[in-house]
């Protein structure tokens, strides 16, 4: 018997006595024989702990590591503190489930409120949820809210944004039957002026990024009271990294907010799993997906707490929910918790000010190597275009070469270079010297 | 007992991080780009963040701590092993729009994980793609619409969901955007063949179906379920919740599905995590698997890539590729088990399911008393004059160190205790559960309004859960 399975050959007899049957077989009856499965998986037989790791070692190394990379586009390499693990590594957190048991479940719960208050604090919104799946599932869970909040059926998305976000939107509104328009880009930001235009009796919310997929911020506010008098909704996917330093979705009066916490604490691990965060008004809380954490007493009148405002959801209103989602990503919730914890204020703003330095300084750098070229004037995070002759081909043979990951090929000549705050300026003079040579 | 937030332990000038020195400080945002809000965090030590959050893990209740018999959850133990293959660097450092020459090992566990997947299932193709169940089965059902969509048959718009069903079956058919026929079942929760018959028309895109069903029954008729719905023109949707009953036993290919989701932190032992993440596979029948959505992983003379060529896919439904770690896991686990060792979970997950079930019919109603598969419905004590009920034995249970059943669900049977041990548990262990409920039921008799206020050793007791709904308080404030 396999080592996860503690039945003993008694184990088994005494336990088909108890049932009264005489063999496993007669507990399988009811499988009727047309669809009964009577041969061997084609699968190898079990392996040994040693074996499996042998196997599964050797196909993990066929990943290259230890390249540097300078790569972003939605999965970012920054620092995690080394105490994170060593908390979501508790059995405690990881094997429990939902907590569907609040009085065995304070734990997650906790987190999760906690993890509440800091998604709230730093996107300056009033409500947020226990997360979504990530943030692009997000974006199109937030068009169905706001369809739903306004009883409407299309969604502007500014072309600016992550083409992720666009093609999962498009996906979910073939299906669920609603309307998606892309908005041009106007020198690499979002044209809000043909975006009011558009404003109609139609439009339930307008998606906008920042900073957006080219690493340029965006401020929408000029157009949010545009947005608000046609009783439409302004979903607004930011990188939460950005935060501390830039103008809050709050204060730009953003109605729902949407991104990937994976930047705070979680690896990258070959896209996932990730967390996407979701935080709203007040207003719309009871529109909001996904679950919810609330602080509640006991009996005995102690704080505690407890997922809430489940009318919402799926195993109550079933065909008559606006989502169908069931599960967070919880123990990600867990890790970003942790993570902003530990940063806590002003390490946030350490960090985050790391990464607006460090990009800006790399992008003079290589501009200055002239074979790449400005593409845009405005300000960035993290995230820059720039623009070359030089074939991405030859690009990655000679990054290849020097230990790099380059930055994403946009095409038309355009590459899109990330510096967070781990590179270091040997690793920066690295790259910079590779780029020079070729 | 500790009863903090992290933000009460929080004192101005207090750090918990260490940043390399930056050399550069010259650029300067915008100053119509910064915030200005007051950016609220804790400021704590390590030390502070560490016991923190153990002694909030202390008041969380896992299967590493005890029984947890949580019904179509399939809560086995999540092997060790898995977490150290899916904490491999080699794993977490991969980056997903990379040159696909530096991940082809993470492409690999893709490839063959689906391939596993598919033999297991009797599918004929699987995509790792979808983040967990309730979005496997609105993949499920987006590819189901496509392929009425492709036959330019408009008409169907509408999914058969018998009433036993997960809560999530009616709530993703909608979100695909289809209508919901709601079904009634027959008692036990299997398909009632005349109600299914008159439900049928051309308006209905398919059915889905779990089975074993909600209940643990095995859909006896399932071929002439198959027959009625592929005749009518409708396709078969299998919500491989409960897959964990028959492995080795029975496929749902073989059955006759078109369309499956999985959940590989259910059967495949990978760590529910408080929530998640999880993982929800899909896998179709051949015609069908060009409606998959992208990327799909392909391989060619040993080599890996990704393939976004599909152009009848539904398309795009994730940002990347799915969970992937927690692939590696699921896929560490198949190879620790193996043919024989997953036929041995099935077999030995039902024998512990059919022993409690056995054992606890003396204390407690069982509404349908036939061989079940992986889990079984009480419908509550049997004695009901003590007024005590469900949720009363469910919070006793937590004060006997157990964690509770699923309880009241499914929604057909009034007091639902829904128990699922898994076979990952021993006879000692289901023996001393069967002891407590036995206990819990002679207590009902002897002192009802003891239970009534259970639990009385939990880190907290008893909850004012409609007040928390009425004046909901979702965050800390100053």
């Amino acid at each position: 018997m396999n080592k996860y399975i503690p039945h003993t050959k008694q184990d088994i007899k005494e336990m088909l006595d108890a049932i009264g049957v005489k063999s496993i077989d007669d507990l399988f009856v009811d499988i009727p024989d047309g669809v009964k499965f009577k041969k061997d998986y084609n699968l190898e037989n079990g392996l040994s702990e040693l074996e499996v790791t042998k196997i599964i070692g050797d196909i993990s190394h066929k990943n290259r590591i230890g390249m540097v990379p300078f790569v972003g586009a939605g999965a970012y390499d920054h620092y995690i503190p080394s105490i994170s693990a060593h908390i979501t590594d508790r059995s405690e957190f990881i094997t429990a489930y939902t907590p569907y048991q609040p009085e065995v479940s304070q734990g997650t719960l906790q987190y999760i409120f906690e993890y509440q208050t800091m998604m709230c604090n730093l996107t300056d919104m009033e409500v947020s949820n226990a997360s979504l799946y990530d943030a692009f599932t997000g974006a199109a869970e937030a068009a169905m809210m706001a369809n739903s909040a306004t009883r409407r059926n299309k969604i502007l998305i500014s072309e600016t944004v992550n083409p992720s976000y666009i093609n999962v939107v498009k996906a979910y509104a073939r299906f669920k039957g609603f309307e998606v328009e892309i908005i041009p880009a106007k020198n690499g930001l979002s044209d809000l002026e043909t975006i009011k235009g558009k404003l109609d009796k139609e439009v339930s919310s307008v998606l906008i990024q920042s900073p957006n997929y080219h690493g340029l911020f965006e401020d929408p506010e000029e157009i949010v009271e545009d947005i608000h008098a046609n009783k439409s909704l302004l979903i607004f996917a930011v990188n939460p990294m950005a935060l501390p330093l830039v103008k809050t979705p709050g204060e730009i009066g953003a109605d729902i907010v949407i991104g990937d916490a994976q930047p705070l604490g979680i690896p990258i691990s070959f896209g996932g799993p990730y967390l996407g965060f979701m935080t709203t008004t007040k207003k719309l809380m009871r529109k909001m997906p996904g679950r919810i954490c609330g602080q509640t007493e006991d009996v005995d009148g102690k704080r505690a707490f407890v997922l809430t405002l489940q009318a919402r959801e799926q195993h109550i209103r079933r065909e008559k929910a606006n989502s169908n989602i069931c599960s967070n990503q919880s123990l990600n919730v867990l890790a970003t918790t942790i993570y902003l914890a530990t940063m806590g204020k002003q390490g946030m703003l350490d960090v985050a000010n790391m990464n607006y330095q460090k990009a800006h300084y790399v992008y003079d750098e290589i501009l200055k190597l002239d074979k790449f070229k400005k593409v845009y004037d405005n300000d960035f995070f993290n995230e820059f275009v720039v623009e070359t002759e030089i074939p991405y081909k030859e690009i990655v043979k000679k990054t290849d070469f020097c230990g790099i990951i380059p930055g994403l090929d946009l095409g038309d000549n355009k590459i899109l270079f990330c510096v967070t705050e781990k590179r270091t300026e040997a690793e920066i003079e690295n790259l910079l010297s590779c780029l020079k040579e070729l | 007992m500790y009863d903090k937030l992290i933000f009460e332990l929080s004192r101005e000038g207090r750090k918990g991080y260490s940043l390399p020195n930056c050399k550069i400080n010259k650029y300067e945002l915008p100053k119509n780009l910064k915030r200005k809000s007051e950016l609220i965090l804790p400021e704590v030590s390590e030390n502070e963040v560490m016991r923190h959050y153990v002694n909030l893990s202390n008041k969380n209740f896992g299967v590493d701590t005890g029984f947890y018999p949580l019904g179509s959850c399939t809560m086995k133990y999540n092997p060790k092993l898995n977490e150290d293959m899916a904490t491999s660097p080699y794993f977490t450092t991969s980056h997903p729009l990379t040159n696909q020459a530096y991940t082809q090992g993470s492409l690999e566990v893709m490839y063959k994980l689906s391939e596993a997947l598919e033999e297991i299932t009797g599918m004929k193709k699987v995509s790792l793609n979808p983040f967990a169940g309730a979005h496997g089965e609105l993949v499920g059902l987006m590819i189901m619409k496509a392929y009425h969509d492709d036959k330019k048959d408009s008409k169907r718009t509408k999914v058969i969901i018998p009433d036993s069903a997960h809560g999530t079956n009616p709530a993703s058919a909608t979100v695909a955007g289809f209508d919901v026929v709601e079904v009634k079942s027959n008692p036990d929760g299997t398909v009632n063949i005349p109600a299914l018959k008159e439900a049928m028309n051309d308006e209905i895109a398919g059915i889905m179906l779990t089975n074993p069903n909600t209940l643990g029954i095995y859909e006896k008729d399932i071929v002439e379920i198959k027959n009625i719905v592929h005749d009518g023109g409708g396709l078969l949707y299998y919500d491989g919740a409960n897959l964990n009953a028959i492995m080795g036993e029975s496929r749902p290919g073989d059955m006759g599905f078109d369309i499956i989701h999985l959940n590989l932190h259910k059967t495949f032992s990978t760590p529910h995590g408080g929530g998640g993440p999880g993982s929800g596979p899909v896998g179709v029948q051949e015609h069908l698997a060009k409606f998959l959505p992208v990327p799909e992983v392909v391989e060619d003379e040993g080599i890996y890539s990704l393939n976004y060529d599909m152009p009848d896919s539904i398309g795009q439904v994730t940002g990347f590729y799915g969970n992937f770690l927690v692939l590696v896991r699921a896929y560490t686990y198949i190879l620790t088990m193996g043919n024989d060792g997953l036929k041995e979970v099935s077999k030995m997950a039902v024998l512990n399911a059919n022993y409690l079930m056995s054992l606890l019919k003396k204390d407690y109603l069982l509404p349908i008393d036939e061989v079940c598969k992986h889990e079984f419905v009480l419908d509550g004590l049997t004695d009901k004059s003590t007024g005590v009920t469900t949720l009363d034995v469910a919070k006793r249970l937590l004060d006997m160190g157990f964690h509770a059943p699923t309880v009241y669900f499914p929604l057909i049977v009034k007091e639902a205790m829904m128990i699922e041990p898994t076979e990952t548990e021993s006879k000692q262990s289901l023996d001393s559960f069967i002891e407590a409920l036995t206990i819990i039921a002679k207590e009902a008799k002897d002192n009802p309004d003891y239970l009534k206020n259970a639990p009385y050793n939990t880190p907290v007791r008893r909850l004012d859960e409609a007040t928390a709904a009425r004046n909901p308080i979702l965050k800390w404030e100053k």
